[in-house]
């Protein structure tokens, strides 16, 4: 089956929040903080403009307690004299003339008194700079198993290492935007998001209304990466702000450098090893410190500290493991969600880090790798025992086969002024909430029998080009036997769809997507089909059930069940984190340019366990779309910041991989399907940005002989440290 | 405001327009011609791209002003059946670069020779995509010349 909705974006049918009719309404802007921390002492509406003609909302126009809700309540909606970081909203305009609100917002001048910013998560803080809790810290978690001391001590081998990864932008294609209007004294925001019930919750915390009177539409979504998780509430709560105060309906959109200035990215980490090896490469101690730059309210930091921590030892067994990990408050623009939540960081430190400790112990790195593997009836290092039958050797295998590894890794690095080499990275990535999340969330499906024998699917997980709607309609029209097109997907309306959760953490899929499959399960039940179960026969039954019940609703319904074994403590953060792992091995192949220490990838293998392959091209789409950006991440894309603002929010100087940055990336799927996913699939959309960082700096490890901790690795810090390196070789030989 | 008379896609189309509009605002909010998309505004991300006297631009980087008398073709012109290829091999996930995709890739097709001096890979590189890792839209305009080759 190909893309539902395919053919409406090719053509340019699709209409995106920005491109939607809209009558009568004004636009919306938002006047940012210059500082990065201080009072503000004044609001300046400067001369020539007639002020009386825009709509001007700031922090006392709210009709609820000023705070956006998310974990906690730190952060305002907008900044009630006080700001912690450059660019924070302080003030709304609307005008209904796009050029003259522009003019407008450039004509406020925001005064503040400066007080001591901290600036970078890496240093402590200074008393001056504290200014959460006692240190600064949002969140500190750690996990424990065995004696991590006692092993250290005795290990034959102790190898350390300190790896840092830069911000990263999202970058999706459409830049965020919302609408807000009154539909009677229901408030309706429409746009662009991942999670339209976080923005609901937000909506009703902030302006005071229940839910009743609050209506969340999302529109097609071009593009989230998890940039679209938590940021959208801001936005539809300006807007909202706006539509109530003027009583028009107001659209707010971000053009591409408000949207990567002010937006969330990346969390940027710091991430050290302390490895006991034994010589011939078992892990036995593993002591892992992780710091990540918070930003400048907590908003999702202690849940991407957690996943980070929790994949932070890698898809290996060993025995003795801590692993402490801190969220570090600072006063830059909160970081926030991005495909990957943690993991990526912490993956690229581990598995850069395995390939420090192969080359001092002189084993290959796939060797070590395969040594240490969790092999089924193992723990984790939350004491989580893996047994789910892979054979995660297997899949490390198959990539070192597909990229002819063995051949590549001894052929000569030097050809004149170019260097190659070959890189790998083992790694898995837990599908669903962790823990308990799932659990609290009791995510619910709706699937409605349709008067005409249609059936349709109401949930809250959004179509962003990972595929849902598609999705959605196969697990239904297989389940019921129904055709394609006798399949609905609901548009994620709040007035009509169950909270089926947020669209992220690789949950929609494995998570969402069984619950699908049970309320068609429920929907058969319901219309008591006596043995015409499926297909043209539950059709019948469908629309025999709307004569005999007219104008009634048809209901099938399936709320999240916690698959039976599964336990997990918050407090000691032991157990089992997640339902499933997906298992992956990347191997990417580059060739630096000793002239200009630029590195390309030149080939690019990924293969991975992901329990089912539901759809074959969006699962290869969702691979190769993942390497891309992981490749970006780690040779191009450099968030340059100038005191807290990034210095080039711009694609001219931000760069990310076009067509001839990248090589054709090759996938490969192993399945072993898991019970508790839809056909059997565990989550697949963030898997693929775990692995390309590490493996393509390996490679550059094996191209040049020099051990790279540090991401973007630009031309300019490849030549820093190749130089260093030449410059130490040249000392030993003296 | 100045009168604007172009034709667009095909047929003679008149506008009043601000003499500081980009052909990009002057499609997209003057003539409701929302296929085309903005990702960047400065000439990056080709989401925008349209024909302008047969060859591809970025609408944005385009003073509406200068496509007096000229022909412009935006998306909304394309043949649905031409782009099944790239449907099929995935070419459009989130679809927010697929209108500057789909018009690089039929402008490609309907101009095969010139992949005797460039590499599909070359001609692509001004459509920016976040989704695809591209390999899917050089899959789905590999196929479509494929097709076209055959036909
Ligand atoms: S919007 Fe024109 S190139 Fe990006
Ligand atoms: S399909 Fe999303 S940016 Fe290309």
């Amino acid at each position: 089956m190909h893309r539902r909705e395919g053919l409406a974006k090719l053509t340019g049918r699709e209409r995106y929040v920005d491109d939607l009719p809209l009558d009568d309404f004004l636009w919306g802007a938002t006047v940012r903080s210059p500082a990065s921390r201080g009072r503000v002492t004044a609001v300046r509406f400067g001369r020539g403009i007639d002020w009386s003609q825009f709509v001007v909302v700031d922090s006392q126009d709210l009709p609820g307690p000023n705070e956006i809700l998310l974990i906690e309540r730190d952060q305002p909606v907008l900044a009630a004299g006080y700001v912690r970081h450059v660019h924070e909203p302080v003030l709304l305009l609307a005008h209904r003339d796009r050029v003259a609100l522009r003019r407008a917002v450039a004509a406020v001048t925001i005064e503040v008194a400066p007080e001591p910013a901290a600036l970078d998560f890496r240093v402590p803080p200074r008393p001056e700079q504290i200014q959460y809790g006692a240190d600064n810290v949002l969140k500190h978690l750690r996990i424990e198993k065995g004696d991590v001391e006692r092993a250290l001590a005795t290990a034959p081998v102790v190898v350390e290492g300190v790896y840092e990864t830069g911000a990263q932008e999202h970058v999706y294609l459409e830049p965020q935007g919302m609408i807000a209007h009154m539909d009677g004294d229901v408030l309706v925001v429409r746009g662009s998001m991942q999670c339209p019930y976080y923005v609901v919750k937000a909506l009703t915390h902030a302006l005071n209304r229940d839910e009743q009177h609050v209506r969340v539409v999302q529109t097609p979504t071009g593009g989230g990466f998890g940039g679209k998780e938590e940021y959208p509430s801001t936005i539809a709560l300006h807007a909202a702000l706006l539509a109530l105060k003027s009583g028009r309906p107001v659209k707010l959109v971000y053009d591409r450098t408000e949207d990567m200035a002010a937006t969330t990215k990346r969390h940027p980490a710091r991430v050290r090893h302390r490895t006991g090896v034994t010589r011939d490469g078992k892990l036995v101690a593993q002591d892992i410190e992780v710091v990540m730059d918070g930003g400048a309210y907590v908003t999702l930091s202690p849940v991407v500290l957690s996943r980070g921590i929790i994949h932070a030892a890698g898809p290996y067994a060993c025995e003795h493991v801590r692993i402490d990990g801190r969220a570090m408050f600072t006063n830059a623009v909160p970081f926030g969600a991005f495909r990957g939540f943690g993991a990526p960081q912490t993956h690229f430190a581990g598995e850069r880090h395995m390939d420090v400790v192969a080359h001092r112990l002189g084993i290959d790195p796939a060797e070590l790798r395969r040594r240490n593997l969790l092999r089924d009836g193992e723990r984790t290092a939350t004491g989580q025992v893996v047994n789910d039958g892979t054979d995660r050797v297997a899949v490390l295998e198959r990539a070192l086969a597909l990229a002819d590894y063995d051949k590549k890794r001894a052929a000569n690095k030097a050809g004149g002024t170019t260097r190659r080499g070959i890189g790998i990275a083992t790694f898995h990535h837990g599908a669903g909430f962790t823990g308990s999340g799932e659990v609290m969330l009791s995510s619910r499906v709706d699937v409605a029998g349709l008067p005409d024998g249609r059936i349709e699917v109401l949930s809250a997980n959004i179509e962003m080009g990972q595929g849902t709607i598609t999705v959605f309609t196969a697990l239904a029209a297989a389940r019921l036997g129904l055709t394609p097109d006798d399949v609905v997907v609901a548009e994620a309306d709040t007035a009509r769809v169950p909270n089926s959760g947020p669209t992220v953490a690789s949950r929609t899929s494995m998570v969402v997507g069984r619950l699908v499959e049970r309320a068609c399960d429920d929907l058969r039940r319901r219309v008591n089909t006596g043995g015409r179960g499926k297909g043209e026969g539950l059709k019948r039954a469908i629309m025999d059930w709307h004569r005999a019940h007219p104008g009634g609703r048809l209901v099938g319904s399936a709320t999240y069940e916690r698959p039976p074994g599964i336990a997990w403590d918050d407090h000691t953060y032991t157990g089992d984190a997640y339902g499933a792992f997906a298992w992956a091995a990347y191997i990417a192949e580059v060739e630096v340019d000793l002239r200009t220490y630029t590195t390309r990838v030149t080939d690019f293998v990924a293969v991975q366990e992901i329990g089912k392959v539901l759809h074959e091209t969006f699962a290869r789409g969702q691979v190769q779309g993942g390497v891309a950006q992981g490749i970006g991440w780690a040779l191009l894309e450099d968030c340059k910041w100038q005191d807290g603002a990034m210095a080039n929010a711009q694609l001219t100087n931000y760069l990310i991989p076009t067509t001839e940055d990248l090589p054709p990336i090759r996938v490969a799927f192993l399945e072993n399907p898991y019970p508790h996913g839809a056909q059997g699939a565990k989550g697949l959309g963030e898997l693929p940005i775990d692995g390309p960082a590490p493996a393509v700096l390996n490679a550059v490890a094996d191209a040049l002989g020099v051990e790279p901790t540090t991401i973007p690795l630009t031309p300019e810090r490849l030549m820093e440290i190749a130089e260093r390196g030449a410059r130490n070789a040249e000392q030993r030989r003296q | 405001m100045i009168t604007l008379a172009f034709t667009l896609n095909g047929a003679p189309a008149t506008v009043e327009i601000d003499p500081a509009d980009r052909l990009l605002d002057v499609l997209r909010e003057r003539l409701g011609l929302t296929g085309t998309k903005e990702g960047c505004g400065e000439g990056e991300c080709g989401a925008c791209t349209v024909w302008l006297d047969g060859l591809p631009v970025n609408s944005c980087l385009v003073p509406a002003y200068q496509v007096r008398g000229a022909r412009v073709h935006t998306v909304e012109s394309l043949d649905p059946a031409a782009l099944e290829p790239l449907l099929v091999h995935g070419a459009t996930q989130c679809g927010a670069c697929t209108p500057g995709v789909a018009m690089t890739a039929c402008w490609i097709v309907g101009h095969p020779e010139i992949l005797a001096s460039h590499s599909l890979r070359e001609l692509l590189a001004g459509n920016l995509c976040r989704c695809t890792g591209y390999d899917g839209i050089v899959a789905g305009v590999q196929a479509a010349l494929d097709a076209g080759a055959r036909a």
